[in-house]
């Protein structure tokens, strides 16, 4: 190169990293927060499928109880799977991915940012659905173990989620590739964590829910590490 | 008009020659597939004869049991399928070479096609023998959402045409569905012992009489010889496709 490069600022590599993953979050909460159609989208959709539920099971206050994590959990997920359709899609319909790939960043640091967005995003959904859940179903569900749970089982799916919405959204049939890749692998998550939040529900201590957060943590630990990895092989053209 | 290419010469064209037959073609395999071909005939036709005559039959489940042979062979070598695929898709993304994948890809349809086998077999094992023709135990479980996976991954390549991009996403899918399947299981077992199914199920009896073990390591070999042919013949026809997609691409950049 002939110009010289700008100087480097003194922080050190995990400084300069955090602050890509800064920038590249608040890019895509910027852009979320100007128009916010997937925000609300995700929280009526959950909402609408509470309700079909009710419906489809013609669920009694008492018989409900018991189906009560499941349902939570099956909403999270296929609300999820909606959120993730839109992860990329700025990036594919602008074509913006390309510039991101051009820019002196962390390839890794791009994969960690929409992770944490997706995590944030679900959060957001997750306070509205989780109380509306509780008093629908009168079920203490903002109790601190569940409230966990749903933190860790959100870490999980946004990790694979994020991995795999990256390469869904690069093909022809998206919108059912992206469930079909998904689903099989977050079986032990869905597993998990609708257990583990029944056993909240039932009033278990610690020691009972302890193996499926160790399993969850285990689960997202792995598809970070992987996607981390693999991510590279991905966007590469 | 354009000079014809330079793929056939004076000589008289190979296409004019008599199709080979059968056993010519046999003959033109090459020596580790005719020897694979070979060791399977005589273990399969010993193996399938243990199975329905030599070994003995089960006291409580009578002649269904027999099925039993097959389903456990069929079993360990979805697993081992699957592994292949895992070793291929690493393979693919450490070296870019085309052949890893290939074998990824056959390995991945077959162990598909044994999976289902195995199921199938476990259904209408599980029929007459139990009442059901599925339960929600671990086992069962687990194979039917590994069955999701690699049925997912055949899609993948289905949905993405274009070979390289479609050998990225599955080796990407391969490693990653491989890594999950312990956990899946481990989750699945937990599921299912903290929460106890319907009915607890056991596959082998108190002691297998000594012919039965026989029995199911021949099987077992015999499948698995079935499960490295059919490897070595897809792989070479993932291969031969790759093959002409590459020659295709040549002639097309020469200018048609």
């Amino acid at each position: 190169m002939d110009r010289p490069m700008p100087p480097e600022p003194p922080a050190g590599t995990l400084g300069r990293y955090a602050r890509q993953l800064a920038a590249l979050v608040l890019k895509d909460l910027r852009l979320e927060s100007r128009r916010r159609e997937t925000l609300i989208g995700v929280l009526v959709f959950v909402l609408l499928v509470l309700a079909l539920f009710q419906f489809a099971l013609d669920l009694e206050r008492d018989a409900a109880r018991r189906l009560v994590p499941g349902l939570l959990w099956l909403t999270l997920l296929f609300a999820g799977l909606l959120a993730l359709g839109r992860t990329f899609a700025a990036e594919r319909d602008q074509g913006t991915l390309d510039g991101l790939l051009v820019a002196p960043l962390d390839r890794s640091a791009l994969y960690l940012a929409k992770v944490i967005t997706t995590v944030l995003f679900m959060g957001a959904v997750e306070l509205v659905a989780l109380p509306v859940f509780a008093a629908v179903f009168d079920v203490p569900l903002l109790s601190p173990g569940v409230v966990c749970t749903v933190l860790l089982g959100t870490v999980g799916f946004a990790a694979a989620g994020t991995l795999f919405a990256a390469l869904a959204t690069q093909t022809r049939a998206r919108d059912v590739l992206l469930p079909l890749l998904l689903l099989p692998l977050l079986v032990p998550l869905l597993i998990a964590a609708a257990r583990a939040t029944d056993d909240l529900l039932a009033g278990a201590a610690t020691p009972v829910t302890a193996p499926w957060w160790e399993l969850l943590a285990g689960l997202s630990a792995l598809f970070l590490g992987a996607a981390v990895l693999l991510f590279e092989a991905l966007l590469e053209e | 008009m354009k000079e014809p290419l330079a793929l056939a010469d004076s000589r008289p064209s190979p296409v004019a020659a008599p199709t080979p037959s059968r056993w010519e073609a046999l003959r033109a395999l090459d020596p580790p597939l005719r020897l694979v071909l070979g060791a399977l005939l005589v273990t399969m036709v010993a193996a399938l004869y243990a199975i329905f005559v030599w070994a003995p039959t089960e006291r409580t489940m009578g002649h269904v049991q027999r099925i039993f042979y097959v389903h456990v062979s069929l079993a360990w070598l979805s697993y081992l399928a699957f592994f292949v695929v895992f070793v291929g898709s690493l393979g693919y993304l450490w070296r870019r070479d085309e052949r890893w994948d290939a074998l990824a890809r056959a390995s991945a349809e077959i162990g598909v096609v044994f999976t289902s086998l195995f199921i199938l077999s476990g259904a209408l094992w599980g029929r007459p023998v139990w009442g059901t023709w599925w339960t929600w135990d671990a086992r069962l479980t687990t194979t039917a959402i590994l069955w999701f996976i690699y049925v997912a991954y055949l899609m993948l390549r289905a949905y993405v045409p274009e070979v390289p991009r479609a050998a990225r996403y599955a080796a990407v899918l391969g490693i990653v569905g491989f890594l999950d399947v312990p956990i899946i299981h481990l989750s699945v077992q937990w599921w299912r012992t903290l929460h106890p199914g319907p009915t607890v199920i056991r596959t082998d009896g108190p002691q297998a009489p000594p012919e039965m073990v026989v029995t199911l390591v021949l099987a077992s070999l015999a499948f698995g010889l079935l499960y490295l042919a059919l490897l070595l013949v897809r792989t070479r026809l993932e291969r031969l496709k790759d093959e002409v997609r590459h020659l295709q691409q040549a002639l097309s950049l020469r200018g048609e």
